[in-house]
């Protein structure tokens, strides 16, 4: 893992005085809340219905056994006792007071953590595959990469009142488990045929009320040059960006509507001039972060063995566990869906008991999901037992993970302030309609996302199935979508018509499900059978008897 | 002309007053000129040696475009004086001198030595810009 050196460590030092300074100015008065919202949005400080929420970045959604415990300690301290893990691999804590989160930030620092750019027009939180450095199909270790990137974009002057929010994914596997190509900038390392590494830029893509898959601006840009690139992708946005109307203001609307040829020659332009400049930070940096992801001290005797005995193990297994790049290795995968529970939440003493896995098992790392999941990315397969015992122990042996229960959803109306209509009691009642492990199973993989808003924080155009949550004239109304993916096939999903109320959803849920089961072929997931019958049969039986409600 | 607030330049201000991009290319005899966040500070590139100071209007300190502005005319070599006006506060300054500015004229005063701490916020910066200041990763490397 990444260690900070003596200026990264001043950097988050300086920024916890900063902080500090603008919350006691703001509670002495000297300024106004409209002037202190973008500093502490900087600082990843919402203020949301009933409190101030702070979210907390982990880059690339790497954590050490430390950094989590801290994050389980600030649940305790801070918070009511839990964590809240998100789709942009971070943390968040929902009910945290003002006077407080300086304090928080200089927690954080101390385990090399922080909240910088966790919010407002600016780049954020870089994020990448959480398998990254384990997975058996990783051409390129994406994570020296994503900490350039993270430290390039850090209090990036020229960046810091863009137009609106930026994200940044970055990928080294053919696999996309990062949903890269939604994102404003998508990198994905590719090689060519002489064994290079490349950069692949995808620009302009996003969900938000306009989704949109970004096309490819940058085909092949040396590692070397990636900065330059990046810089020049922000430095055109920024400049031509739309500032007129906050729903027309990523980036997606300024690459869909000048086109993605225009983009890319106003980027090669100045992709250029900022090559004459000598921004780029030297190969030697590059080496350097390398040699923090140098892979852990595997054990090369460790048996490829599984004892599969206990049936319940063998289905976590079948289930959570990937295949790692070494063998007698896995990688597996804590799911926080527990049925009727609510989606990336976990308890202080969750998450401490999975910060102590990681440091007995999986060399002391772990990872978040943007399905708000947690990764033991390194366990010894004759642990995994040991491992999914202790996990059971604490309800954290979820056997769900990718099935239909292994929900993502926003926080919704029960906490934020953007939100139309709740997400979390939908998540919950799927779940618990869908309760029985050996129906889910049935079914298989079925991506499952909740938005309660058209933002799309919970992702639902990229759901197999989707649910975006809207208000119909002061009612919660979920409207259901189909064939959405976010992988390497990523697509769009499609509206299957009216909505529904609360329990009207989960039965349209049920009822897709039936169609699938009675019309997949040999080997077809859901989403395969959506695209080959379209919607016209799942449309037919959801809206088949009673008239929609909504 | 403008009442200096915060200025960190040792030559004479100009005191002539600025003008529009567009109006500054029918002026051969004008110095100085005011970009708006809509305008391409690119237009001003090829008359750089007859200008001595560059207005860069915030309406809205949200509006960033400035800040691209001022680091393009840097870029190509401006040394005259580029002045931050309107809604600047304080909170910006630090970024806005990364960026190139040398001069400030916020609509609310701001005073030297909050403007000297804002300025010292960074010990050290991530990115090489036009400031001279090192980035970290040439002090790593040396």
């Amino acid at each position: 893992m990444y260690q900070y050196d003596q200026y990264d460590q001043a950097m988050v030092d300086a920024r916890v005085a900063e902080f500090r300074d603008q919350v006691e100015r703001r509670l002495a008065g000297d300024i106004t809340e409209d002037q202190f919202k973008p500093l502490r949005l900087k600082n990843g400080l919402y203020l949301q219905l009933h409190a101030y929420m702070l979210r907390v970045a982990i880059p690339y959604g790497t954590l050490s056994s430390r950094q989590m415990r801290m994050l389980g300690d600030i649940a305790d301290k801070y918070d009511r006792g839990y964590g809240h893990f998100t789709t942009r691999q971070n943390i968040q804590y929902n009910w945290i007071k003002l006077q407080d989160a300086p304090d928080i930030l200089a927690d954080l620092a101390s385990v090399e953590m922080h909240a910088i750019q966790t919010s407002g027009n600016c780049i954020r939180n870089t994020t990448s595959d959480q398998f990254a450095g384990a997975a058996a199909d990783e051409l390129v270790d994406p994570r020296p990469y994503a900490e350039l990137l993270r430290q390039w974009s850090t209090f990036h002057p020229e960046f810091d009142y863009l137009p609106r929010k930026f994200k940044i994914a970055i990928i080294g596997s053919e696999t996309d488990r990062a949903a890269m190509k939604l994102h404003d900038i998508g990198i994905q390392l590719v090689k060519n045929d002489a064994g290079e590494i490349g950069c692949r830029f995808y620009v302009g893509g996003g969900m938000g009320r306009t989704p949109m898959i970004a096309p490819v601006i940058g085909d092949f840009i040396s590692p070397l040059q990636m900065v330059s690139y990046a810089e020049a992708c922000l430095r055109v946005y920024n400049r031509y960006g739309r500032r007129d109307n906050k729903y027309k203001a990523r980036i997606k609307i300024l690459v869909h509507e000048i086109g993605a040829d225009e983009y890319r020659r106003q980027v090669e332009e100045e992709f250029a001039h900022i090559l004459t400049l000598g921004l780029e930070p030297p190969a030697a940096e590059l080496e350097r972060i390398k040699g923090f992801f140098e892979q852990p001290g595997f054990d090369s005797a460790a048996s490829d063995d599984l004892d599969l005995s206990d049936p319940d193990f063998a289905l976590w297994v079948d289930q959570n566990v990937h295949a790692h790049k070494q063998p007698g290795y896995a990688i597996a995968t804590i799911a926080l869906k527990p049925v009727g529970g609510i989606p990336g939440d976990a308890s202080a003493d969750q998450i401490r008991l999975m910060a102590d896995l990681a440091r007995d098992y999986s060399f002391d790392e772990l990872r978040v999901t943007h399905a708000q999941n947690i990764v033991l990315p390194h366990v010894r397969k004759v642990d995994l037992y040991t491992v999914w015992q202790k996990l059971d122990e604490a309800g954290l042996a979820n056997a769900n993970l990718d099935l239909i229960s292994d929900i993502i959803a926003c926080p919704g109306l029960d906490y934020c302030s953007l939100a139309n209509a709740r997400s979390i009691p939908v998540a919950q009642k799927i779940s618990e309609r869908f309760a029985d492990l050996g129906r889910q199973k049935e079914l298989g993989e079925l991506k499952l996302k909740i938005s309660g808003c058209i933002n799309a924080c919970g992702h639902h155009h990229a759901g197999h199935i989707g649910i975006l949550g809207v208000d119909r004239k002061g009612v919660e109304n979920y409207q259901l979508l189909l064939g959405g993916s976010e992988g390497a096939d990523t697509s769009l999903g499609t509206i299957t018509g009216p909505g529904f109320n609360e329990d009207g959803i989960v039965d349209a849920i049920e009822k897709a499900t039936d169609v699938y089961l009675a019309q997949r072929s040999e080997g077809e997931r859901f989403l395969d059978t959506y695209r080959r019958i379209g919607m016209a049969p799942f449309k037919e039986a959801i809206y088949a008897k009673e008239p929609a409600n909504g | 002309m403008v009442e200096q607030n915060l200025r960190y330049r040792t030559d004479e201000p100009v005191g002539d007053p600025a003008v529009t991009v567009d109006a500054f290319a029918d002026q051969s005899n004008a110095t100085a000129v005011r970009i708006e966040p809509g305008d391409d500070a690119r237009a001003l590139l090829p008359h750089l040696d007859r200008i001595a100071l560059v207005e860069v209007n915030f309406p809205a300190y949200t509006d960033g475009r400035g800040y691209s502005a001022a680091r393009i005319l840097r870029e190509h070599g401006y040394a005259g004086e580029l002045r931050a006006v309107g809604d600047v506060l304080l909170d910006q300054l630090s970024h806005m001198r990364r960026c190139g500015f040398d001069s400030f004229a916020p609509n609310q005063p701001i005073s030297a030595e909050a403007a000297e701490k804002a300025f010292a916020t960074w010990p050290e910066v991530y990115q090489k810009t036009v400031d001279g200041r090192p980035a970290i990763w040439a002090r790593r490397h040396g």
